[in-house]
Formats: C-alpha cells, sequence, structure tokens
C-alpha cells in the first residue's frame, strides 16, 4: 500500500474515533461538564490546539493529482502526493538558497527568485518555503505526542491495572520491572533505544513510549488499589462477579479521567524531547526541534538568518504553550484532589 | 455579667462564581465569662465560618466584609496583623473538629504544646517543656513526659485532641472557641472530652464558643443556645428555653429530630431537605423552603427577632403572638 | 534503622541486576554484533574488514560467555576500550568527571535556592496578581524548548551583549567561572519554570493543610509557619524531585556540554551517539543508573529522618 493512502486512512480513522469518543463523552454529565468548563477557563488556548490539530489532519490528507504510469508525462509534482497543506503552496515552491521573509531577491548575492515576495516566512539554506516547512511540522510534533501515547497509555493501563488488582506476585514483578526501568536516567534510557532501534518516527516514537510508560503505571496501579477496596467492587466480588466484569465496568471508567490528564500533561514533554534527540542527530525528520537544530548555525552567519529558528521555536511554543494551559485546566478539573473544597 | 466576646453584625463572604455571598450575614451574640454559648445548626450553615472569622482565621478568598467582633472591649476587626497574632493563643484559643489532621505530623506532640508558649512568653525551652508536661498531666494524659515526644500519629484521636486542649489552655486564654470538639472521637472519648471542657472551663472561669450540631453535646455543656440556620441566627436562649420552649420550626424541627427514650417505637422525625447551597438562599426568612409552616411573607420579608423572654428570641413570622 | 538500609540496599543490588539485564538485551541480543560492526566501520566495508572488528572487540563469542563477560565487567568497572577509537572507557570518564561537576553542581545548587525561594515567595501570595504572574511566567518558562534556551542565550548574551565567551572551557580557577557561568544562567533560566510551579503546588498544598491553621490559631506568624511548619512537611515531596536530579550531576548536561564546548560526561555521551559507540553508551547508562539507584536509596533512608510517619518495613 502507497504511503500516503494509509497516510489517508489513519486521518480517517483518527477523526471518525475522535467523533466516537466525543459522543460518548457527552452522555455523561460529568464528562459534559469538564469539557464546557475547560473551554470557559482556557477558550484561547482550546482553540490554538484544535488549530494546530486541524492542520495535521489536513496534512495526512494526501492524493496524486496527474497519471501514475506518467505517460501523460507528468511532472514530479503531479505524480508525488501532495497533502491539503501543500496545495495552498504552488507546486514547485522553491528557491536556491536562503531568502530573506517577503524578499525579492536571495539573501546572500541578491539573484532574483522564482517567487519574489511570497515567502512569507523566506526559505531556509536548501531554498524551501520555512512557512511550508513549518505547517508541516505541525504533523510530525502531533504524531510525537499521539503515537507515543498510543504506547504508553496500553501499556500502562494493562500493568497497573492489573499489578493493582489482582497484587500478590504479578504486582511485585511488575512493580520490579518498573522500579528497573525507573532506575535508569529516562535520556540516557531514551538514546540507547533509538540508538539501539535505530532512527525513524516509529522507532522514536516506541523508544519515548518505553521511557516514559513508568510514572503513569504507577499512577494507574495506585488508583486501582483504591478502587479495589472501594465497597461497591467488594460488593461485586462478594456476588461473584467475574474479574473481566469488574475491570472493564468499575475499574477501567474510574482510571480513564487519568488516562486524558496524563495524555495531556505527558504531551508537551514528549515534543520537547524530541527536540533534544533532534539535536543529538536522532530525531525525527521534518519536526521543529530538526528545523531548530538546523538553524542554530545561521545565527553566527553574518548578516544572521534568524526566520528559520523564528519560525520554528515560535511555532513549537505556541502548541507548548496551549497544551500546557489546557493541561493546567484538564487537571484542575477532572482531578478530584485539586478541587477546591466549598464552603 | 461582662461579656468576653461581643460580636455584632458579623458578616463573612465567599465568591461563588463571579459574585461574593454573605454566608455568615449579620450574625450576633455574646459569650460572658465562665459561660458555655454553643452555636448550634446543621452542616452548611455558616457554623465554623463564624467561628474562624471570630479569630480572623477565615482562609482565602473568604473575607470578613462588615462588623465588630469585639474581645475584652478590643475590636478584633481594627488590630493590626501583628496584634492579632498576640491575641491567638494568648487571649483566645481554639480547638478544631479533626485531631487527626490539626496537628503538624512531623514535630512531637510536646514541642508544639511548648511553641504555643513561647510563641507569646519568653521563657526557657526548658520550662515551657516543663509546662507542657504539666497541662498534659492537667488534661489527664497517661504518662505526660514520654508523651511529650511522641509524634501525632502515635496517638489515638482522643488523646490527640487531649493535647489540642492542652495547646488552647496553656496560657489560661479568656475566650476558647471550639469547633466540633467530639464530632470526629468515639462516644466513649467524647464524654471523656467533654467532661474534661466542663472541668477547666469552671477552673479558670473561660468563656467558651462550642460550635456543634450535635445537640447531646449541646445538653452536657451549654448555658445558652445560639441556633442557626443558612448563615443566620434564627433563635436564641438559655438552654432550657430552647431544648424545652423551642419557637422556631427548624430548632423545633432539629429537636424533634433526635432519637429519645421517651418517644421509644415512635418514628423519628426529620426536617426534609438540607440546607440550600449559599448562592440558592431565598431573600426572606431562609428556611421557607423547608418549613412545614410557610407564610407568604415569609419568602420575601426577613423576620425581626421577637423576644419571649429577657434570654430569649426568635425571627419567625409563624409564631402565634399570644405565645409573647 | 541499619536492617533498614541493609534490606533497601539489597533491593537495590538487585534493580541493578535487572538493569544490566535490559542493557544486554539492547546491546547484544537486540543490535546484532554485525549490525554494531556496520556502524562503526562503515556501510560499505568489506566483509573481512567487519568480521575483523567483530572480532577485536570480543563480540563473536557465544551469548552465554558475552552475558557472564557483560556482569562480570560492569560489576567490576572493568569497561574495556571504547568501540570507536579503541580508548579505554574508564580513562575517558575519569576526565570527563571533572568539567561535568563543575558545571552541574553549581547549577544545581543555584536551581534549588531559586526555586525553592521564588516558590515560597509566590505560594505566600497565592490568590494575588504576583502568584498569577509566576504561575503564567512558569508555564510560558516551560513551553519554550532548552534548544531555544542555549541558542538565544549565546546570541543574547554572548555574541550581542559579550558578557562571556559563547563557549570553551578551561579549568584553571580564574578563568572557570568566565566559561561557566553562560551555561549555568541559562540552564538556571531554563528550569526555573519547571520548578516554580512544582514547588508551589506543593507549598500551597501544603498551607492549606488543618496544622497549618492550629499554627496559625495559636499566634504563629506567616514567616515562622512557612519556616518551622510548612518547609519541614513539604521536605517529601522536594527530596523526591532533588533526588531525580543527582545522577545528572554525574553524568553531565549532554546538550549544556556540548553546545559550550565543555569536555565533560556530556560531551562524552554525544560524542559516543555521533560515533555509534556502543560500549561508551552502555557504560554512560549503567553509570548513570547505578548513580540513580543509590540516589533513590539514600532518598527512601532520608525520607525516614524527616518524616516520622515512614514506618521502617
Amino acid at each position: 500500500m502507497e504511503g500516503y493512502i494509509f497516510s489517508n486512512l489513519v486521518a480517517l480513522a483518527l477523526v471518525v474515533s475522535a467523533g466516537f469518543a466525543l459522543a460518548t463523552a457527552r452522555r455523561s454529565d460529568l464528562w459534559r461538564e469538564a469539557g464546557r468548563t475547560i473551554a470557559r477557563r482556557r477558550p484561547i488556548a482550546l482553540g490554538v490546539v484544535l488549530l494546530f490539530i486541524a492542520i495535521g489532519l489536513l496534512d495526512s490528507v494526501a492524493w496524486v493529482d496527474g497519471a501514475k504510469d506518467g505517460a501523460s508525462g507528468g511532472t514530479l509534482s503531479e505524480t508525488q502526493p501532495r497533502t491539503v497543506v501543500d496545495r495552498f503552496f504552488p507546486a514547485d515552491f522553491k528557491e536556491r538558497s536562503y531568502s530573506a521573509p517577503l524578499a525579492d531577491a536571495e539573501f546572500y548575492g541578491g539573484a532574483s527568485l522564482r517567487y519574489p515576495g511570497s515567502h512569507l516566512l523566506g526559505t531556509d539554506i536548501l531554498g524551501r518555503d520555512v512557512l511550508h516547512l513549518t505547517l508541516k511540522g505541525v504533523r510530525i510534533a502531533l504524531l510525537i505526542g499521539g503515537l507515543t501515547s498510543l504506547i504508553v497509555i496500553p501499556l500502562a493501563l494493562v500493568f497497573g491495572i492489573s499489578a493493582g488488582y489482582f497484587g500478590g506476585r504479578s504486582d511485585d514483578v511488575i512493580f520490579f520491572i518498573m522500579s528497573t526501568l525507573n532506575s535508569i536516567p529516562s535520556l540516557l534510557l531514551l538514546i540507547a533505544l533509538v540508538m539501539v532501534l535505530g532512527r525513524g518516527p516509529v522507532q522514536v516514537c516506541f523508544a519515548m513510549g518505553v521511557t516514559s510508560w513508568v510514572g503513569f503505571c504507577r499512577v494507574v496501579r495506585g488508583e486501582t488499589l483504591k478502587l479495589r477496596e472501594l465497597d461497591y467492587v467488594q460488593a461485586a466480588r462478594a456476588l461473584g462477579v467475574s474479574n473481566a466484569r469488574i475491570l472493564v465496568r468499575h475499574i477501567l471508567p474510574n482510571v480513564t479521567h487519568l488516562v486524558v490528564i496524563t495524555f495531556v500533561l505527558l504531551f508537551s514533554g514528549l515534543v520537547l524531547s524530541e527536540a533534544i534527540l533532534s539535536y543529538l542527530g536522532i530525531g525525527i525528520d521534518g519536526s521543529w526541534g530538526q528545523m531548530i537544530d538546523q538553524a542554530r548555525d545561521e545565527l553566527s552567519r553574518d548578516p544572521i538568518v534568524w526566520w528559520n529558528l523564528l519560525a520554528a521555536s515560535g511555532a513549537l511554543f505556541c502548541l507548548i504553550l496551549a497544551v500546557n494551559f489546557v493541561g493546567d485546566a484538564v487537571r484542575d478539573v477532572l482531578d478530584p484532589r485539586t478541587v477546591r473544597e466549598d464552603v | 455579667m461582662t461579656a468576653v466576646l461581643s460580636v455584632d453584625g458579623l458578616e463573612t463572604s465567599f465568591p461563588v462564581g463571579s459574585r461574593r455571598v454573605a454566608v455568615v450575614d449579620g450574625v450576633s451574640f455574646q459569650v460572658a465569662a465562665g459561660e458555655v454559648l454553643a452555636l448550634v445548626g446543621e452542616s452548611g450553615c455558616g457554623k465554623s465560618v463564624t467561628a474562624l472569622s471570630t479569630l480572623r482565621l477565615i482562609p482565602k478568598p473568604g473575607h470578613i466584609d462588615r462588623g465588630t467582633i469585639s474581645l475584652n472591649g478590643r475590636n478584633l476587626l481594627e488590630l493590626s496583623v501583628g496584634d492579632m497574632r498576640r491575641v491567638r493563643g494568648r487571649e483566645a484559643a481554639m480547638i478544631f473538629q479533626e485531631p487527626m489532621t490539626s496537628l503538624n505530623p512531623v514535630q512531637t506532640v510536646g514541642s508544639q504544646v511548648a511553641e504555643a508558649i513561647r510563641l507569646h512568653e519568653r521563657t526557657s525551652a526548658g520550662d515551657a517543656r516543663r509546662r507542657s508536661i504539666e497541662l498534659f498531666d492537667r488534661v489527664r494524659i497517661p504518662d505526660p513526659d514520654v508523651r511529650f515526644d511522641s509524634f501525632p500519629h502515635e496517638m489515638s484521636g482522643g488523646l490527640k485532641q487531649r493535647v489540642m486542649i492542652a495547646m488552647a489552655l496553656a496560657l489560661h486564654p479568656k475566650l476558647l472557641i471550639a469547633d466540633e470538639p467530639t464530632t470526629a472521637l468515639d462516644v466513649t472519648i467524647q464524654a471523656q472530652i467533654l467532661e474534661l471542657l466542663r472541668e477547666l472551663q469552671r477552673e479558670f472561669d473561660t468563656a467558651i464558643l462550642l460550635i456543634t450540631h450535635d445537640l447531646g453535646v449541646v445538653n452536657e455543656l451549654a448555658d445558652r443556645i445560639a441556633v442557626m440556620y443558612a448563615g443566620r441566627i434564627v433563635e436564641e436562649g438559655t438552654r432550657e428555653e430552647i431544648l424545652t420552649h423551642a419557637r422556631h420550626p427548624y430548632t423545633r424541627g432539629l429537636l424533634r429530630s433526635i432519637p429519645s427514650l421517651a418517644r421509644r417505637g415512635q418514628r423519628l422525625e426529620e426536617i426534609a431537605g438540607v440546607v440550600p447551597p449559599p448562592r440558592d438562599w431565598p431573600a426572606g426568612c431562609r428556611f421557607c423552603t423547608r418549613c412545614s409552616e410557610v407564610l407568604p411573607r415569609c419568602e420575601s420579608e426577613l423576620p425581626d427577632a421577637r423576644n419571649f423572654s429577657s434570654t430569649h428570641s426568635a425571627r419567625c413570622f409563624a409564631i402565634p403572638e399570644s405565645a409573647s | 534503622m541499619f536492617a533498614y538500609i541493609v534490606r533497601r540496599s539489597a533491593y537495590g543490588a538487585v534493580v541493578v541486576m535487572g538493569v544490566l539485564a535490559i542493557l544486554f538485551a539492547l546491546f547484544f541480543l537486540y543490535a546484532s554484533p554485525q549490525e554494531i560492526a556496520l556502524r562503526a566501520v562503515g556501510e560499505k566495508a568489506p566483509q573481512e574488514v567487519i568480521d575483523q572488528w567483530i572480532e577485536n572487540h570480543g563480540y563473536n563469542r557465544p551469548l552465554d560467555e558475552l552475558l557472564v563477560d557483560h556482569y562480570r565487567r560492569m560489576l567490576t568497572f572493568d569497561f574495556g576500550r571504547s568501540d570507536a577509537d579503541d580508548t579505554p572507557i574508564i580513562d575517558r570518564l575519569r576526565e570527563g568527571a571533572g568539567p561535568s561537576l563543575s558545571l552541574t553542581l553549581p547549577l544545581f545548587v543555584l536551581g534549588l535556592v531559586l526555586g525553592i525561594g521564588l516558590s515560597l515567595f509566590v505560594a505566600y501570595f497565592r490568590g494575588t496578581y504576583i502568584d498569577t504572574a509566576g504561575v503564567v511566567l512558569a508555564v510560558l518558562g516551560m513551553s519554550v524548548s532548552v534548544l531555544l534556551y542555549i541558542i538565544g542565550g549565546q546570541f543574547l548574551i554572548g555574541k550581542l551583549l559579550r558578557w562571556f565567551p559563547i563557549s570553551g572551557f578551561d579549568p584553571s580557577p580564574d578563568l572557570i567561572l568566565r566559561f561557566l557561568a553562560l551555561p549555568i544562567l541559562i540552564a538556571t533560566a531554563e528550569g526555573l519554570g519547571g520548578s516554580l510551579r512544582f514547588y508551589r503546588t506543593v507549598f500551597i498544598e501544603e498551607t492549606s493543610r488543618d496544622y497549618v491553621r492550629t499554627a496559625r490559631a495559636k499566634g504563629c506568624g506567616d514567616g515562622r509557619i512557612m519556616a518551622r511548619h510548612v518547609l519541614r512537611n513539604a521536605m517529601i515531596p522536594i527530596l523526591t524531585r532533588v533526588v531525580v536530579a543527582i545522577p545528572f550531576l554525574f553524568t553531565g548536561s549532554l546538550l549544556l556540554e556540548s553546545f559550550f564546548g565543555i569536555p565533560g560526561l556530556g560531551s562524552l555521551m554525544v560524542d559516543a551517539i555521533q560515533g555509534n559507540d556502543f560500549a561508551t553508551l552502555r557504560v554512560m547508562v549503567f553509570i548513570g543508573s547505578l548513580l540513580f539507584i543509590f540516589a533513590q536509596i539514600a532518598t527512601d533512608v532520608s525520607y525516614t529522618l524527616v518524616d516520622p510517619r515512614v514506618r521502617l518495613e
């Protein structure tokens, strides 16, 4: 299967499952109220996050224009799949080298541009449009957070709940695995994993998943331990309800809020970690971290090239800031420990 | 009798959503030396906020908006922060409902009592220790010199409450505010603590403001009773007057809801519903949403206090004229 | 108490074994000798060269022998030679420890003092504009990538303002501070947002507890409550957070050292990554974990000193 078709399907699956999750959440008063509170308290941050998600999704939907066999003599741009975001830009939107934002000529040398005055954020050393690259970085950032969470959350839920619920030997084993993994400083483990697994988005996300599930697992384990002792769970056990049913009906729904909180709080840390990996040369291609890394020597050029660094770090900052603000609100709303007592 | 504590028109508000709601709304009362005034009501009626307001211990974002609180003739609301600090613990002390969490878990109980002494008196650590041990003995903590070095988690709830009492009475304050002092304790321990409080109160001639929802405790300890409902005092009188001649429908409802041997076998009555949250308090008499004798005017007008004796008054339109 | 330390250390030793097992799985089972050799000598090297490399570095032995050797050498600190340039790894570690410590130790102390001091200040003004401004600034600070802090800091302070040299290192006493000032300044600023937010939450949670109300009711002033009551109770979350940072005192900061040209252990690690030097990487991860495990034991023991409720079981 072509890569872009797979990407389209994933995007579709994401939209469908998000719609399904929203529909389910709307039926619960708790979640509906939580959603409203967050939207009321952090409207701008929530809007920014949604905007980023929209860009990321639009950048995941791609199709090919021209005939693929090349018999019609299509150019390169007609045989390559292009996403919705790509289509906002001319097909061959490139210069030969640096050009400043909205410049008419190349930055060094002053040769005339093919698209004078139209590169809103200038171009990079290879002449690629920086705005375009920055927008394409959105999808990578979301991929980092999303794919990693897809690894972290199931892993932590399965291990955390079984350790907390069944206790005994399985708890001992899982606890030992957790404390062992937790004893390796996470950046070192992350680097070792990426080095061994090799580069690539899936490998990097997998490595970040392995290094970050332990903390969440510990929280889930603790919560499950508490839930297990609650009267209604004890009552269900006494009535002979099967373990599987108790886990699905009573335990799982009561740790969902932790999943949401962790996901939002984990996200920004993951994207920032990827930036560090990019600096070390083992990040994901096309990420903002990589753009920043490539831009770091440009400040010592003369005159300096600043727009690359500004665009990538600005986009990174906006996303992380918005996610952090939303994350705080999510935690305040969903975490019962932070609920302020009423008079 | 001159009042040790005299609270007049106290109003304390908390923000609810975007506006502020007076959780304590124009409360006035006096406590004389050697007297126990019980402030009674269901949870959520503003008793604890009244108690905390008295020592200006209202946590932010709560705020005392109006009123005077005079202790021995001095208005506490006009004192500087430093002067107020010197009043707390020395002239007026307080014990709390939760002995489990009210003591600092990482310090020995003895050092916490000694701290109360040394905060207000220049004295050596050794002297503070000696006096603390005496106090422990006085509140009948067994092995006081051993217990001095215990940590809170090594003690039972009853013992911890005795430590709290020792701490509160360390400097013989004129006023003791006891906020549900026995609620968190076992029944047998409750009786011992009440007994201890009464004994110490007689010995030091302390005025006690007792906050409780438990009419049994009131009957044990109180000289006078003020009944609070939804931020206001609805009825006030001596123990006899309230417990046997209650006028206000709310007070009578409260009294009917205590089990008694005399009415064995009968169904226990209760007041329907709960205290509404502050943002839903009605404009007139706040009890009108639950009152069985409600009149049309109750919903919009606030009843004035009517006196039935020099000590007994109530705020209600439904009490027949002949009664007064 | 002694029995507790022994028991806790024994568990730590078991965890060390577990860490070594993970390392073995990663570096010997998952990554085959062929792959490691390929990365070291280059993709296009002839097979003889690769085989020679594998033999020289001892990767051609049977797995069980490798496993025993791996445990024996790691546990006796016989780390062997680098896969990249054949220097003994232990020498590189010795050389790097000094520069790393000279960077991380002041950084650690400064970060801790500023973090706790500022958050006490902000928590004291909770609910006021000072508090809100502190929280917003902290979140803003946390949302900026480390890379930008370093690049921006070097550019602004080093290049535009010319206060300090942009990079470099000189261990002589009169020069060391000039070179370390910029990385320390930048890294302190970078870490402040996160620690301010963390410590503020801790202090605010602690100040809303019942025992604080009791202390106020007996006439304690705010300053005394913070210093005598709150700080001591807040030590447990603070200790937990501080200990996490201790291993990095030794392993150094990868980014800082590499950006500022400080020849410490962080630089060694970055070189190992860029040179596909798996032997050094393995050792670095092991040393880091070992220190971390020690630090965790130390925290658990210090809990018992700070909190009388912790039972030695």
